[in-house]
């Protein structure tokens, strides 16, 4: 057990058995070696569970909204005290759900982890081949495999990191209580969108035909929406019924509404977890969607989602010299 | 693969020439005061929209739009006050946001240009309206039937 991943059940453990949470939120070893799976701890001698490797993926943040959410008759929230394990997405999405109202900051304690980028599954999975991964863990930046057979792989841990980690930009929290100190942050790049402009450049028919290709995958199961921190409505519009926003059918038609609508949701919002495209079973690329978003967002409104509590919404306010060129 | 929607038998009875479909969202306080002023004034424009009156620009959901393409509108307009108009004070500027992205995103997944489109019409501004009108007309005429985003389950 590394440095880190002791610190951190100790800090746990301390806010648990001195009352300062009720709750805590983080990462345990889930029942494949090659992922976690997030754990709600109340008791103090469950922090021993507690976990911090580079298969942290999940965005813990999903689940704030819910556990605050205001009581219809009442009005009122639960008054509990949550702690949260937070990396530098899952910080941004939760500075999202304060400053949307969603979260009182009062009864959060949040710990910061400075990220050294997480593992895409998927990537190792590709690379095994079909074998069954028996071990996996991380040693000085090497990613140790052991497939079925007994065979020991050792992968660049740089090679397989999330899309969506090779870009980030704030790898360390920008709002935390606590900050888990040990290893230093991944090096922020400079995201130039490259995958997002090659998709501009094309023809209008051939990014036609890439957008049509990505929504003939889908199967609408709707993992997209539950992963996304962002996609907290108590009824989303995909099943509502009065109005009927979507159509259920399979029809292409009603599946690319279905995700035109909730990415439009996300825009200036999304802070690019990568939460959605790693929950799709079908593989739909939806980041190129909605970084196609943040993009513009940055472009047009010079708006960086997740990163200030106190600037407002950029489609909630205005400037009196925006863009006005596309108006006749 | 989706196979695009071929021409229905209702774009085939309007004879040799068809005629586009248009949903114009036109706000209350000025552009639907301006095709009133249009009427009153007996301009002449091109009877291919289908208005529906919205309480402000702010109030079109991009679903709306959405909607409207998936249901068979070939071209959708969005029209309100001019900048600093608004009846509500800010409500088209916030609308203006809303749609300098909206109008980009549907242009990234591969709808045409001409679609979807804005103006600023004044209560006072009944030419402008025709022409407006005249010129989304034409543009979407050029582009001609909307085929993609279409919904058709009579296959």
């Amino acid at each position: 057990m590394d440095e880190i991943e002791s610190k951190l059940r100790q800090t746990a453990k301390q806010l648990l058995s001195e009352g300062k949470v009720d709750l805590l939120i983080g990462y345990r070893q889930g029942s494949l070696p090659s992922k976690t799976t997030p754990c709600f701890i109340t008791q103090e001698q469950e922090a021993a569970e507690l976990v911090w490797n580079s298969f942290c993926t999940n965005n813990l943040a999903v689940y704030l909204p819910g556990l605050f959410r205001l009581d219809p008759r009442s009005k009122k929230r639960e008054q509990k005290k949550v702690g949260i394990v937070v990396k530098g997405c899952d910080c941004r999405s939760l500075v999202g759900h304060l400053k949307e109202g969603q979260v009182p900051r009062e009864n959060l304690v949040i710990i910061g982890l400075p990220c050294q980028g997480m593992i895409d599954e998927k990537k190792i999975v590709a690379k095994l081949e079909g074998k069954e991964i028996i071990k996996a863990e991380e040693q000085n930046g090497q990613i140790l495999v052991v497939d079925e057979k007994g065979q020991e792989i050792r992968l660049a841990k740089e090679d397989f990191l999330r899309d969506c980690c090779l870009v980030c930009q704030h790898p360390v929290p920008p709002l935390y209580d606590i900050l888990i100190e040990g290893k230093t942050a991944r090096q922020a790049v400079s995201d130039e969108y490259t995958e997002v402009k090659e998709l501009e450049e094309r023809s209008i028919d051939q990014r036609w035909e890439f957008f049509q290709r990505q929504m003939s995958k889908c199967i609408r199961c709707y993992a997209c929406r539950n992963a996304c921190p962002l996609c907290y409505c108590p009824e989303c519009f995909a099943e509502q019924s009065q109005p009927r926003w979507v159509g259920t059918t399979d029809d292409p038609s009603d599946i690319m509404a279905f995700h035109l609508g909730r990415i439009f949701h996300t825009a200036g919002r999304c802070v690019d977890c990568g939460a959605c495209e790693a929950a799709c079973p079908m593989g739909v690329e939806l980041r190129k969607l909605t970084r196609k978003l943040i993009k513009d967002v940055g472009e047009l409104f010079g708006y960086e989602a997740g990163v200030s509590a106190e600037e407002p919404p950029p489609l909630a306010t205005y400037k009196l010299d925006d863009d006005d060129e596309f108006i006749k | 693969m989706v196979e695009e929607k071929q021409p229905s038998s209702t774009d085939r009875l309007q004879g040799q020439q068809w005629q586009p479909k248009i949903v114009a969202f036109l706000c209350h306080w000025c552009s639907y005061a301006g095709a009133d002023l249009a009427g009153i004034s007996r301009i002449q424009y091109p009877p291919n929209i289908r208005v529906i009156r919205v309480p402000c620009s702010s109030r079109v959901n991009p679903l709306h739009i959405i909607k409207a393409l998936q249901h068979g509108a070939d071209g959708v307009l969005v029209s309100g006050c001019h900048p600093g108009d608004c009846h509500y004070g800010s409500g088209n500027y916030l609308a203006r946001r809303k749609f300098a992205l909206l109008k980009r995103f549907l242009e990234f997944i591969g709808i045409e240009p001409g679609r979807v489109q804005f103006s600023w019409v004044s209560a006072a501004e009944g030419q402008k309206f025709a022409s407006v009108i005249r010129e989304v007309t034409e543009e979407v005429r050029k582009l001609g039937p909307a085929r993609r985003l279409v919904k058709n389950l009579m296959k």
